[in-house]
């Protein structure tokens, strides 16, 4: 890896924006490595997960190992170390939205878009992962598409969102 | 009954901002402060008000604060206040709700903390996937820097205070304190070791305390309007009011505010509109996807923290979660293990390991081949993974909880799973 | 004394460490995992559970961690009750779930603390039925296997690599029971510590990688204690032999010294020992040039003819023991004898051995150098130059740590507690060097300047102390730190061959004394007994310069293991060797002294021989064979005797036996006097046996050399030594200069190391290993403020020779792995120095000078001095490049590039990090 440390240039593989929103974290934070999840979020949100390329720039301009940003970057589970669709499907399966048969709901998701958990659709729309429990139990079954959240999932709903009329719509 | 934390929050559609929070008494509680009372004099009043900590444990608040190395003993740097609203706990629904509707109440809740503890920052430690809230906070927050709310010198006074939010990137566990404080740190979300406790050495080293979003939304009421109002509010032992949530096949799903105390069954006969027609109430947890169940015999007792830790679970989060009839408690149990071991930090061993083998047990048998021995090695699991102290943090023991009371519960159900190789529950579900 | 009760026994425990410590101390079993003497705890593995009980009325008690409770006066525990019985097994079980089976296959097995754990706690049967988790391996280097799926997630090679030993490049990934201990991909590990991951992990997972490629079980391996050669720490090993060869080298404790980490090129670089240039027989040079193989009666009887009525003259070796140094000296007598240094490290090692022997400052072991609260570090780059004392720097910047959570009541051992509280505040760590050092990252101030320069910065700084108040904001804030500083250490060396630095450092030292008598001194020596021969050395020696001058009055002369073109310029040795001279050269491997010798002796190596080596704080130390020299090989000290008596030496021709010699020289020499007292003598005997070298289950002593004889050989005798060629014998309570291997029943890893201390952390059962025969008279060292001109900027680049852990150091470079990691000879320079002459790492360039042009690769380096480059230092590409000596750079139009050089861990120094206001 250190091969590639002393190769990669910060930047040119991250965009002026990004340093400069890494920068405005360190600004108010006492160590530079403190904002290792804030820089791995923020290029996440540009560019939708985390390459070796980025990681490894993230590292030098944050002063730490790439050993050290990937033991974080590998730790939690909303930072995507492997390419994933345009959008990603958190579909939440805790307790109470099983209790509301959510395991049908995703066999329906799997079945139209032709994916399990962890895989991303052959027109790189859509990835689907499994999350811990949303924190809309009353409104189960719930998952978030993106930034919005989806609740009293049904048929229905995942038929328009996903469902065959849907996708020739916008292809 | 009087309406606390909610007050603000009727229709669900909006967010009170700025002007209206203050057009309904706020930010009175933190101008009172500010103006008469000394941070001691605030720390008094959230003693007197036994408020209770609403993430979980109900350790007492004003306690906790107490335990902020003062005078002599307070050592030159920062203190830090941080604001738990990592809400992962599977059928816990009741911070997002004051967060996204009422952030003003949060931000006065944790000014007036960070008052009375004498922190300077302040953080809100919110979970990524609260896009809304991260961005209601966000407009919050910069509504009170440009009013004077935040920052240097707040209302002119000698106090200042820096917020900023801090959107996490996954993981149950950062919810724990001390694990939050790591991921805070930008490092790995393990647990700390207690003691030190973060209130000595937390956050960069520093005095730290870390508090639930409820918890906090209820300060600017106590210092307002003083502890010995919030003390009436409950209707049993412990005081103040607290959202609970229901959510199971009811018919009316929600989260409501009601006094500490409230009977369970009022909660959920009443406020959730009881069982689906065709669904039986078979169990509960009361507080959680870590709190043990409780059944149909503990429907008449209130949502206090001792009573339903004397009825052998815990008050938790305070949103219920039910299991009905219908429902196969082994698959819950197993939903919620599966839970437990994918979310473990895998830092020690009875968590890490442990939980991927009950998880196992479990699975063999949901899909019909469990063996009699394997009840005696969950119980045995129960044992070794199920005490505080044998793990490093109370994830492990808090995943062990539905499962030994399901075993105490529901055993022939456990039992009928091994005698029919076959999950009994499986042709009701229609699957 | 607290007392603590352990299933009604009372115990009496140190004030301040935790239950587990206490329960090993008092010799109970109690099993762990995450703990480690030297790294504390952090409670991960919950292996060491036990009952704790309130008061005695309590009969339930509470599941507690050992490690994680500290001892309270009164505090009552169990083991034995079943609640922690059961958890212990409990736990154990988990921890099997996904460990795979194959102890057979498994390098660790018969030496696997999992393994020991697992019976100690009677776990058996497997109850789990689900599939095993398994990994992917890396490649981590030639030194180091890795075979994740054995790993039980202790988390100790990640707190050894990174928080004890500094190294960033291995670390945990992922998480719940995914976690993954490794590096970002695949890649040579980088730290000069990642040989002690073999004895770090509790289990397989890191293991010894060419052990494994040439492997045997530790049971079967014969050992014997030693003292690595590598450098002048002097950090005692365990090498172990099967079947002739050196097999693998393992740490051997030694509080005082190393404790229980050593670093690469001890652990691997002594493989040169099994090499193809080793040499068997001796050999006689033809006209040809060719050598014959001749047996050793030959031999001697040629070079006795040669001698007779000649001029003989002796050379000597800072890299050989005291004993073979002692007989060639006595042999020859002091006017003709040259202790074999060149002049400049002559001159400046016995600089030190002048120092040390007046200084008042406190000369620190290497453990004492933990206790630090404040460091100088002068003109050295010690990760490179004397790796083991910067492993000790590593834990001293932690003072302030340490002492920050004293102040709330953490103990020490609460390591992660004590990591969180002081984030990364340090204790002062001042660097001047004249160019990027492997300690850096921690320092708190570094100032690059040329080599003449940093004394005249030291003397600033001893001007400043003494009243002559500098306005340099970095001269007062160093001068402040040292002053404030309860335990202040000045450290410094001969790497940048300047006699001035020491100078500088032992006045600083001396200066601080007069404020604070806790002031350390430590001096590194280059070579394992550079020491041993400067307190040797007589005023009448010759000097090597003397020798090659006069080359042509000599007759014979008599070279002890020492290749000359490391000492001489190529002028002088050509000279030297064009006199004609006859030499006779005594040595282990091939080198190009021995190609220009007329008679070369095969010696024997560091493991197949015995003598006494003189470390950096002058602690003389003793190293045991580990087994018997093959073929013609023997000892020099052994060749010495015999020429000396063929010469016909009255003295020395009546001595046979090594003690003989170690009794003269302790004799002879005053100040070497104790030297009987390094290690009991041969006749020493516990319980009327010898001390085996072989451990209770060595194996296949008749089946070993089948394919030659069916009957069960003899085992060798050791006439020399206390120690036994065999298994018989007792390996209990000797003293620690004579224990072979660690191994107690139940115990079969190197954790059993608890078993032969009265406590962890604490010194062996028995005396300790090692005499201090470099004691200060006291009467300190006058100071004078010394005018030294600055450096003086001149055309072309001044040469700074830069240490290197692998490739500087002579033996071990033998080593396949070593040479392997040592790359390429190069040239360091800056970035800016880079972008001036258009080169870029891996690029070459030609650097030439009066009488040489070399084209070597182009290193950059964080920092070096102005108008100075760096070169490869000990390399034999390099040899004839000449410290301090100026040379014209050029890019090498022709080179081929490579890799490059620079790893990821050379980073900015510490002080440049950001801080901001929060600090
Ligand atoms: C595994 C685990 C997860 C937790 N998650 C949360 C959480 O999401 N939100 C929360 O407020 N407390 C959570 N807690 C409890 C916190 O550790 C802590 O007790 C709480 O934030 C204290 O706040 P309070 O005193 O205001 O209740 C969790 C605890 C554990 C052991
Ligand atoms: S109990 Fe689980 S989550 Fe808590 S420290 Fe142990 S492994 Fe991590
Ligand atoms: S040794 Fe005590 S928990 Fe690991």
């Amino acid at each position: 890896m250190s091969q590639h440390l002393i190769q990669t240039d910060v930047k040119s593989t991250l965009s002026t924006a990004e340093i400069a929103a890494i920068d405005a974290e360190i600004a108010h934070l006492p160590y530079t490595s403190a904002a290792a999840i804030d820089a791995l979020k923020i290029v996440q949100a540009a560019r939708g997960w985390v390459s070796d390329e980025c990681l490894i720039a993230i590292a030098k301009h944050l002063d730490m190992s790439v050993e050290q940003l990937e033991g974080i970057a590998t730790f939690y589970n909303l930072i995507y170390r492997q390419p994933v669709g345009d959008k990603v499907i958190l579909f939440c399966n805790s307790v109470s939205c099983w209790i509301c048969d959510c395991d049908k709901v995703k066999e329906r998701i799997s079945d139209l878009l032709e994916i399990d958990y962890g895989e991303t659709t052959t027109n790189n729309r859509y990835t689907l992962l499994p999350v811990p429990c949303l924190g809309a139990c009353d409104r189960a079954p719930v998952m978030m598409v993106g930034d919005d959240l989806i609740t009293h999932l049904d048929d229905e709903i995942i038929e328009t969102l996903f469902g065959p009329n849907q996708q020739a719509q916008s292809d | 009954m009087e309406k606390v934390l909610t007050r603000n929050i009727g229709t669900h559609t909006s967010p009170v901002d700025l002007k209206a929070y203050e057009a309904n008494d706020g930010y009175r509680g933190l101008r009172k402060a500010l103006t008469q009372l000394s941070p001691q004099d605030c720390q008094s009043m959230v003693k007197n008000s036994n408020l209770r900590g609403r993430g979980g444990a109900g350790f007492p608040t004003g306690i906790k604060w107490s335990f902020v190395p003062q005078g002599d003993a307070r050592t030159p740097g920062h203190t830090y206040l941080v604001c738990n609203a990592d809400e992962m706990e599977p059928g816990a629904f009741k911070d997002r709700l004051l967060m996204e509707y009422d952030p003003h109440q949060l931000i006065e809740g944790m000014l007036l903390s960070a008052y009375s503890i004498g922190a300077d920052i302040a953080y809100i430690f919110i979970r990524g996937e609260y896009a809304v809230a991260i961005r209601r906070l966000r407009d919050a927050i910069a509504e009170c820097y440009a009013n004077g709310y935040l920052g240097k010198h707040i209302l002119n006074s000698q106090f200042s205070l820096e917020l900023h939010v801090h959107p996490s990137a996954g993981r149950y566990i950062c919810g724990e304190e001390t694990a939050l404080i790591n991921a805070l740190e930008g490092k790995r979300a393990n647990p700390r070791a207690k003691p030190p406790f973060p209130q000595v050495s937390g956050l960069w080293g520093r005095p730290t305390i870390v508090n639930n979003v409820e918890t906090l939304c209820n300060i600017p009421h106590i210092i307002d309007r003083g502890p010995e109002w919030f003390n009436t509010l409950g209707v049993g032992e412990d005081s103040g009011t607290k959202l609970f949530g229901v959510s199971g096949r009811v018919n009316n799903p929600g989260c409501w505010e009601l006094p500490m105390g409230t009977p369970i069954r009022d909660i959920i006969e009443n406020h959730a509109g009881g069982m689906k027609s065709g669904f039986q109430l078979k169990g509960f947890l009361p507080g959680g996807g870590s709190t043990d169940f409780l059944v149909a015999d503990h429907l008449d007792l209130a949502m206090d923290y001792n009573v339903i830790g004397a009825a052998g679970s815990r008050m938790g989060t305070g949103t219920l979660i039910i299991l009905d009839d219908r429902t196969c408690p082994v698959g819950m149990v197993l939903n919620l293990i599966q839970f437990f071991a994918q979310e473990s930090c895998g830092f020690c061993t009875p968590c890490r390991d442990g939980l991927p083998w009950t998880r196992h047990v479990l699975e063999s048998l949901e899909s019909g081949a469990g063996q009699p021995e394997d009840l005696e090695t969950l119980a045995y699991q129960v044992k070794y993974i199920g005490a505080i102290g044998n793990t490093h943090c109370a994830l492990a023991p808090g995943a062990m909880e539905p499962l030994q009371s399901a075993m105490k519960y529901f055993y022939d159900d456990f039992e009928q799973h091994i005698t029919t190789a076959q999950c009994p529950y499986r042709l009701g579900r229609g699957a | 004394m607290p007392k603590i009760i352990v299933d009604g026994q009372t115990l009496e425990v140190s004030q301040g460490e935790n239950v587990l410590q206490a329960c090993l101390n008092a010799g109970l079993d109690l099993p762990y995992f995450c703990w480690h003497p030297a790294m504390g705890s952090i409670g991960s593995c919950r292996q060491c559970a036990l009952v704790q009980y309130q008061n005695e009325h309590d009969t339930h008690g509470r599941l507690i961690m050992g490690c994680m409770t500290a001892v309270t006066d009164g505090a009552r525990f169990s083991m034995d009750t079943s609640n922690a019985v059961e958890f212990r097994k409990a736990v154990i079980e988990s921890l099997m779930l996904n460990h795979p089976h194959d102890c057979p296959v498994c390098a660790e097995g018969g030496e696997c603390h999992l393994q020991d754990m697992t019976v100690m706690v009677k776990h058996r049967d497997r109850r789990y039925t689900g599939k095993k988790n398994t990994h992917r391996n890396q490649y981590l280097g030639p030194l180091i296997h890795h075979e994740m799926n054995r790993c039980i997630t202790c988390y100790r090679c990640e707190r050894f690599y990174q928080n004890y030993a500094g190294g960033t490049d291995l670390g945990a990934q992922a998480s719940r029971d995914r976690l993954y201990f490794g590096r970002q991909t695949d890649g040579v590990l980088e730290s000069e510590f990642s040989g002690n991951l073999v004895e770090v992990c509790p289990t397989g997972v890191f293991t010894d990688k060419p052990f494994l490629a040439d492997y045997s079980r530790k049971w079967d391996l014969q050992s014997a204690p030693s003292i690595c050669g590598g450098c002048g720490v002097g950090c005692n090993i365990a090498p172990g032999e099967r079947y002739g060869r050196l097999k693998r080298v393992h740490n051997r404790y030694n509080h005082e010294v190393n404790g229980y980490f050593i670093c690469d090129r001890g652990r691997f670089g002594n493989a040169y020992v099994n090499s193809q240039k080793r040499l068997n027989y001796p050999g006689l040079q033809m006209p040809d040039g060719r050598f014959k193989a001749i047996d050793h009666q030959a031999a001697l009887s040629r070079a006795a003819h040669w001698m007779k009525n000649k001029r003989v003259v002796g050379i000597g070796s800072p890299r050989a023991s005291i004993e073979s140094n002692y007989v060639l000296q006595t042999w020859l007598g002091a006017k003709q004898f040259c202790a074999g240094f060149s002049e400049r490290e002559g001159a400046l090692t016995c600089g030190i051995v002048e120092i040390l022997q007046a200084t008042r400052a406190i000369n620190p072991s290497i453990k004492q150098m933990e206790s630090a609260d404040a460091v100088l570090v002068l003109g050295e780059d010690l990760t490179n130059s004397a790796p083991r004392v910067a492993l000790a720097l590593r834990q001293a910047v932690r003072n302030k740590s340490i002492a920050m959570a004293e102040q709330i009541g953490i103990p020490e051992w609460q390591d992660a507690a004590v990591r969180n509280l002081a984030q990364d505040a340090l204790s002062p760590l001042i660097i001047v060097s004249s160019a990027a050092t492997r300690l850096d990252d921690i320092a708190s101030h570094v100032h690059t300047l040329a080599p003449n320069d940093i004394a005249n910065f030291g003397d600033v700084l001893i001007e400043h102390l003494r009243g002559n108040i500098s306005e340099d904001v970095d001269i007062i804030n160093i001068a402040d730190c040292l002053m404030t500083a309860k335990s202040p250490l000045i450290i410094s060396g001969v790497s940048l061959l300047e006699r001035g630095i020491l100078d500088s450092a032992a006045g600083l030292a001396e200066t601080l004394y007069d404020h604070n008598p806790h002031t350390m001194l430590s001096l590194c020596a280059p070579e394992a007994n550079s020491i041993g021969a400067a307190m040797l050395s007589h005023t009448d020696n010759l000097s090597l310069a003397q020798i090659t001058e006069r080359a042509s009055d000599i007759d014979v002369l008599v070279v002890l293991e020492n290749d000359l073109t490391r000492r001489l310029d190529p002028t002088s040795m050509q000279q030297l060797i064009a006199s004609g001279t006859t030499i006779i050269a005594l040595d282990i491997l091939e080198n190009e002294t021995l190609n220009h010798a007329t008679l070369a002796l095969p010696a024997a190596s560091f493991a197949e021989s015995q003598g006494t080596l003189i470390n950096m704080e002058g602690r003389a130390q003793r190293f045991f064979p580990a087994f018997k020299p093959a073929h013609e090989r023997q000892p020099s000290w052994q060749w010495l005797l015999h020429l000396a008596a063929l010469d016909g030496h009255g003295e020395l021709s009546k001595i046979i036996h090594f003690d003989e010699i170690v009794h003269a020289c302790a004799q002879q020499h005053s100040p070497l006097a104790r030297l009987t007292e390094v290690a009991p003598d041969h006749s020493f005997r516990r319980h009327g046996q010898k001390i085996p070298r072989q451990t209770p289950r060595y194996s296949g002593r008749t089946a070993m050399s089948a394919d030659l004889s069916v009957h069960e050989p003899q085992q060798p005798k050791d006439l020399e030594t206390p120690l036994a060629f065999s298994m018989e014998g007792v390996n209990q309570n000797q003293p620690a200069a004579l224990k072979s291997f660690v191994w107690s029943p139940g115990w079969n890893s190197n954790q059993a190391i608890q078993k032969f201390q009265a406590e962890t952390q604490k010194p062996s059962v028995g005396v300790s290993s090692g005499i201090r025969l470099l004691i200060s008279s006291g009467k300190g060292i006058p100071h004078t403020s010394t005018d030294r001109t600055a450096f003086a900027q001149s055309n072309g680049w001044q040469l700074i020779p830069i240490q290197c852990l692998h490739g500087s150091e002579e033996l071990s470079a033998y080593t396949d792995e070593i040479a392997e990691l040592a790359g390429d000879p190069f040239v360091a320079l800056t970035e800016s120095c880079a972008l001036e002459l258009q080169v870029a790492a891996g690029d070459g360039v030609i650097l030439s000078s009066n009488n040489v042009n070399l084209s070597l690769a182009v290193k950059i380096v964080a920092r070096m001095a102005k108008n100075c480059i760096g070169f490869s230092a000990g390399y034999t590409q390099t040899l004839s490049l000449s410290a301090g000596s100026h040379v014209q750079l050029q890019r090498d139009p022709n080179w081929r590039p490579f890799k490059p050089l620079v790893i990821a861990s050379d980073r900015r120094p510490n002080a440049q990090l950001r801080h901001n206001r929060h600090g």
